[in-house]
């Protein structure tokens, strides 16, 4: 991007002392600033990325902005006229017992990733990244359940779940283990369970495709090195691999704690929250309060924000940690 | 939510696995471990497809997983019932119209921010791929507000530009990557022979970024065909529902009814899973380079 540009001299920087000027010039000296040809690109480049700009502000930056202006209000989403309310939202967020009961479940479904979601992902890994046959149709498949929605899955899964004829109960009762069949998503006690070892399950294939490319970055001259050294198999993965792959596994537990923290559309379309609030999750709530039956913008914009602060926060530190541990990230 | 390995050579074809650490256990042992996730990974697909050609009858009878006869009535009905067939056109509809808008828009700006020299460059990249890595849950309810105050709620254009929005980030990284690493003697060519630059781009640049562009169609089409929770909240009107939020009314509708809904089920997943099987390197690459997910 920086090299100079040769045999381009229609897009060529303007030559000598002309760029040393910061900032972006007021209009009336672009002229003297800079060549004919350079303003036409510049107008060009600005073109290209006008539509990409006018759609982030609106969707994007707009609504982010509005967020934290609702959440000091006491909005419904309907009415004409609203009032500022300063923190009233956020005290009564401190105050809501279900919102951090669903917090607790987002961090019991994040914990539960964390340890076999990454585990597993690492576990695969390792054992695809070398010269095997099969190696295509292994990725092929591991992936396959990452690329379906939340939605199918959930259906899926649900009747397998089923109490009395699912899959799951009727192969227990046909075994002689009838003893175990258990209505999973109808009891307090498993369905949270239940959920998150279905998002185990989709989920494996992401952090086993993104260990497979940190692996891959590992040069094979490094093991073949240790192993002229007489490093055995064991301590080639803990020595080299592990380490080597440390700042991948600093981003990607990163992304499966936010994942897992966001979990939404398994819930809907499993439990919508049930029984009581046993799988009640954070989005599900903030849905709720700004789309329930007593619609309240303001609130849920401030478990929005809250929320995020959380999110951000504990990625933000989780990276911070894990940089200064291993290496940089590549 | 993304994450940016920036592994751009990950686009490329891979190379060869050499000097991986050797097993001491027999192959076959780690063959078996694979093989068991393999198989635990499709079948809950399988039981899908097995029931979606059953009775209900057959289904409430105890399992097994061969149809006594298919009862390809099921997909009949799912397709003809509760407008499932319109919430398949409107899913091809929103599909097709995201992923041209995104390709179209982000190609563009992904080819000024690798290519072109303009102030503010850095800066205004910086801000497009910051909303990459914050979180930010909830983004729907301030969306809704936005959507109502354009008189877009309710409206396919009201779901296709926020679609288009969401999805430009990745898209814009990963071509502005592919644009970074052609060699810049062919333009230079062009613009010697008087090319301007917008035909630089689309003569040759554009063209050139074809593996990338494949890459993000791919992630696109996966990205807007399996969303739920937008359209959820941008349409009321059941005639402009997506097939996700079509699939879990019909659930609520024919909730015994296992046969039918596993058809309704598998009709939603087919396509996307003939997709990913024919295009699945470009899938696996694209989540590798630039990792994304939906």
């Amino acid at each position: 991007m920086s090299s100079p540009r040769v045999l381009a001299p229609a897009h060529r920087e303007a030559p000598g002392p002309r760029r040393t000027v910061a900032g972006t010039p007021a209009p009336n000296r672009l002229a003297k600033r800079y060549s004919r040809a350079r303003r036409i690109e510049m107008v060009t480049a600005y073109l290209f990325i006008l539509p990409t700009l006018v759609l982030f502000l609106v969707f994007s930056v707009y609504p982010f902005v509005r967020t934290v202006e609702l959440s000091f209000t006491s909005w419904d989403g309907l009415s004409s006229t609203f009032e500022q309310v300063g923190l009233d939202n956020y005290v009564a967020a401190l105050q809501d017992s279900v919102w951090w009961g669903s917090m607790g479940n987002g961090v019991f479904l994040a914990v539960i990733a964390l340890v076999f979601m990454q585990g597993l992902g690492l576990l695969l890994a390792v054992g695809v990244d070398r010269k095997m046959k099969g190696q295509t149709l292994y990725r092929t498949l591991f992936y396959l359940p990452p690329i379906l929605s939340g939605i199918v899955v959930a259906t899926i899964w649900k009747w397998l779940l089923e109490p009395n004829n699912g899959v799951i109960n009727a192969t227990l009762d046909s075994i002689g283990l009838g003893a175990l069949a258990h209505p999973w998503l109808g009891d307090p006690s498993t369905a949270l369970w239940a959920i998150s070892l279905v998002s185990v399950w989709q989920g494996v294939g992401y952090p086993f495709l993104l260990f497979l490319a940190g692996l891959q970055g590992i040069s094979g001259e490094i093991y073949e090195a240790a192993r002229m050294d007489g490093a055995t198999g064991r301590q080639i993965f803990v020595k080299i691999t592990l380490p080597l792959l440390r700042p991948v596994i600093g981003i990607v537990s990163v992304l499966t704690f936010l994942g897992a923290m966001q979990t939404f559309n398994l819930v809907v379309a499993m439990t919508k929250g049930g029984p009581g609030y046993a799988t009640e999750v954070p989005i599900l709530h903030i849905y709720r309060s700004a789309f329930g039956p007593s619609p309240d913008f303001g609130y849920a914009s401030a478990l929005s924000i809250i929320f995020g602060v959380l999110l951000f926060g504990v990625s933000m530190i989780s990276l911070y940690l894990s940089r200064r541990s291993g290496g940089e990230p590549s | 939510m993304t994450v940016l390995l920036n592994r751009p050579d990950l686009l490329e074809d891979p190379p060869a696995r050499r000097g991986r650490p050797r097993l001491k256990a027999p192959r076959v042992l780690l063959h078996v471990a694979l093989a068991v996730w393999g198989l635990a990974s499709v079948l809950p697909l399988v039981w899908m497809v097995s029931a979606s050609l059953q009775t209900n009858a057959e289904i409430y009878g105890g399992v097994h997983l061969i149809p006594k006869s298919p009862q390809w009535s099921n997909f009949v009905q799912a397709w003809q019932q509760s407008s499932f067939s319109d919430y398949f056109v409107n899913s091809v509809i929103y599909t097709v119209a995201v992923v041209a808008g995104t390709v179209f828009l982000a190609s563009l700006s992904a080819y000024a921010f690798a290519r072109m020299r303009f102030p503010g460059k850095r800066a205004l990249y910086g801000a497009l791929l910051v909303f990459l890595f914050i979180p930010i849950p909830g983004a729907f309810i301030p969306l809704y507000l936005v959507l109502a105050k354009l008189h877009l709620l309710d409206t396919q254009l009201g779901y296709i530009l926020p679609m288009i929005n969401g999805s430009l980030p990745v898209a814009m990284f990963i071509l502005r990557a592919f644009f970074e690493q052609l060699p810049k003697e062919l333009e230079e060519a062009a613009f010697i022979d008087g090319a301007s630059r917008v035909q630089v781009f689309t003569k040759i640049a554009f063209p050139l970024a074809r593996p990338a562009v494949a890459t993000v169609v791919i992630l696109t089409v996966l990205g807007v065909w399996n969303e739920y929770v937008l359209a959820s909240v941008v349409f009321s009107n059941q005639a402009l529902l997506p097939l996700q939020v079509g699939l879990l009314a019909f659930q609520g509708s024919y909730f015994s009814q296992y046969g039918l809904m596993m058809a309704a089920t598998t009709i939603t997943t087919l396509p996307i899973v003939i997709v990913y099987l024919l295009f699945q390197k470009n899938i696996i690459r694209g989540v590798m380079a630039g990792a994304v997910k939906g």
